[in-house]
């Protein structure tokens, strides 16, 4: 009798196991299977590579061929035509899985719903946001820009786009039960993407000036740092709306 | 799975509330391991209402959820990670092979790999293993949506209409894995339009509630 209560006992705290590892195991599964998906459904990632390219390049047609003043307005340039690229990824981010029932699943998992936000949101990062850094160089050559911003740019890019992904997955999240939520996405998430577009300008600017004056970089300048703050709170609200924005959607 | 005897969900008055109208209202039943309950009743009624808070999608508008497990003391509500809940939906990706989606499943759960083939064997989905879920009928789909219940044990399956578009073999497969859970002391809660004729059914109709505003 007490031989079998003990296997009871056994059987149960099986069940009750949820340690940090199995979460984390969950994590990168859910991560390397929407990397899977992003992959064998076509060029997603591509298309918005593609869209940022023809953004960019539009600009000089539209301006006409002054170097000075391109290579000027470069960086806030390559910033908005990102922000624009990215707005347009969001709108199936959790929608898939919440019309096919997977989401009901992944609740009933070891990973919390801010978990299974997490865990999409950098699998969008890995198959959206990196390769529009990866095309930047190649773009920033077109706008005749200075090889010293760029690699600022490119560092403040790494900052702030996981923030604003983060802030993708809150509208996302919160317009996932809406059919075409694509422009209500934008209009959501656009007014939280100006404090990190404000600070990524400006950290540039200082760089750029501080390079003019022949000074070093310098990491820790109050832009840059308050771009570093801006992309940690968009990202963390971003999470803990998102989240709330599914659960209201999956108990409605 | 031995000792799971004393697994046991009981629901005490019941009421749940969507869109400011009463779904369910006093829905009281005693689910015990062994005796799958068999939830019927007309289109509307609340069965998938039913699950869904069960499952803890729905918040309670009213009564008591507890679920008692062998060697706790206490009574609770049943934790997600009890329950194996299969809804309507198939939840199979169109870019994934039958395998790869049950690796998923079996990777983010926690569950052995090893599992994986004996839950396509179960089955009869070996043969399709490595078709992507595009190309699979109504039933396939359903049959892999279900597979995901033997890759983890775990006390309480809520099915939700689990033999639609299944055929006759499907059928007996699913009575099957049913009646095993059962025999190992799971708890079983499946709603169905058409007998599934499992033995030691227990049946709960539904009926709907009098019209009275939410609370």
């Amino acid at each position: 009798m007490d031989e079998q209560d003990s296997q009871r006992h056994m059987s149960v705290t099986q069940w009750d196991m949820q340690s940090p590892a199995s979460s984390w195991r969950a994590f990168l599964a859910l991560v390397r299977r929407d990397l899977r998906l992003a992959t064998a459904q076509g060029a997603g990632g591509l298309q918005v590579v593609v869209f940022f390219a023809v953004v960019v390049t539009l600009i000089p047609f539209g301006l006409g061929p002054d170097l000075p003043l391109l290579q000027a307005i470069a960086p806030g340039l390559l910033w908005v035509a990102l922000i624009l690229a990215s707005l347009l990824t969001f709108d199936r981010l959790f929608q898939a899985d919440f019309e096919d029932g997977s989401l009901d699943g992944l609740v009933c998992g070891p990973l919390s719903l801010e978990g299974i936000v997490l865990a999409k949101a950098c699998a969008h990062w890995l198959t959206n946001a990196a390769p529009l850094i990866a095309a930047t160089p190649v773009l920033a050559l077109l706008l005749n820009m200075d090889m010293g911003v760029l690699g600022f740019l490119i560092l403040t890019f790494l900052v702030g786009t996981p923030g604003l992904t983060l802030i993708g997955a809150l509208g996302a999240g919160l317009s996932v039960g809406v059919r075409r939520a694509g422009i209500l996405i934008a209009l959501l998430v656009m007014p939280l993407y100006v404090p990190v577009l404000i600070f990524a300008i400006g950290a540039i600017e200082q760089a750029r000036r501080t390079l003019d004056a022949g000074g070093g970089l310098d990491l820790l300048e109050p832009n840059a740092l308050f771009l570093t703050a801006a992309s940690l709170v968009a990202g963390l609200v971003g999470v803990i709306a998102a989240a709330a924005g599914l659960r209201l959607h999956i108990s409605g | 799975m031995t000792g799971q005897g004393d697994f046991e969900l009981v629901g005490q008055g019941l009421a749940c509330a969507r869109g400011g109208r009463l779904v369910l209202d006093g829905v009281s039943f005693a689910a015990r391991a062994g005796a799958p309950l068999v939830i019927t009743g007309p289109n509307g009624v609340g069965k998938s209402t039913l699950l869904r808070v069960i499952a803890g999608f729905l918040d309670l508008a009213g009564g008591r959820l507890l679920f008692k497990a062998p060697s706790v003391q206490e009574e609770a509500p049943p934790a997600a990670k009890h329950i194996h809940y299969v809804g309507h939906l198939d939840g199979v990706k169109s870019a994934l092979c039958v395998r790869d989606h049950l690796i998923f499943w079996a990777r983010y759960m926690g569950a052995e790999p090893c599992s994986v083939d004996a839950a396509l064997d179960a089955f009869g989905l070996t043969r399709l293993a490595a078709l992507p879920g595009a190309v699979l009928s109504a039933g396939q789909k359903r049959r892999v949506a279900l597979a995901r219940l033997l890759l983890q044990e775990r006390p309480l399956w809520l099915l939700d209409e689990p033999a639609v578009s299944l055929d006759k073999a499907a059928r007996a497969i699913l009575r099957r894995v049913i009646t095993n859970h059962c025999a190992n002391g799971g708890v079983v809660l499946v709603t169905s339009h058409e007998s599934l004729e499992i033995p030691n059914a227990v049946d709960l109709t539904l009926s709907p509630p009098p019209q009275r505003p939410a609370t």
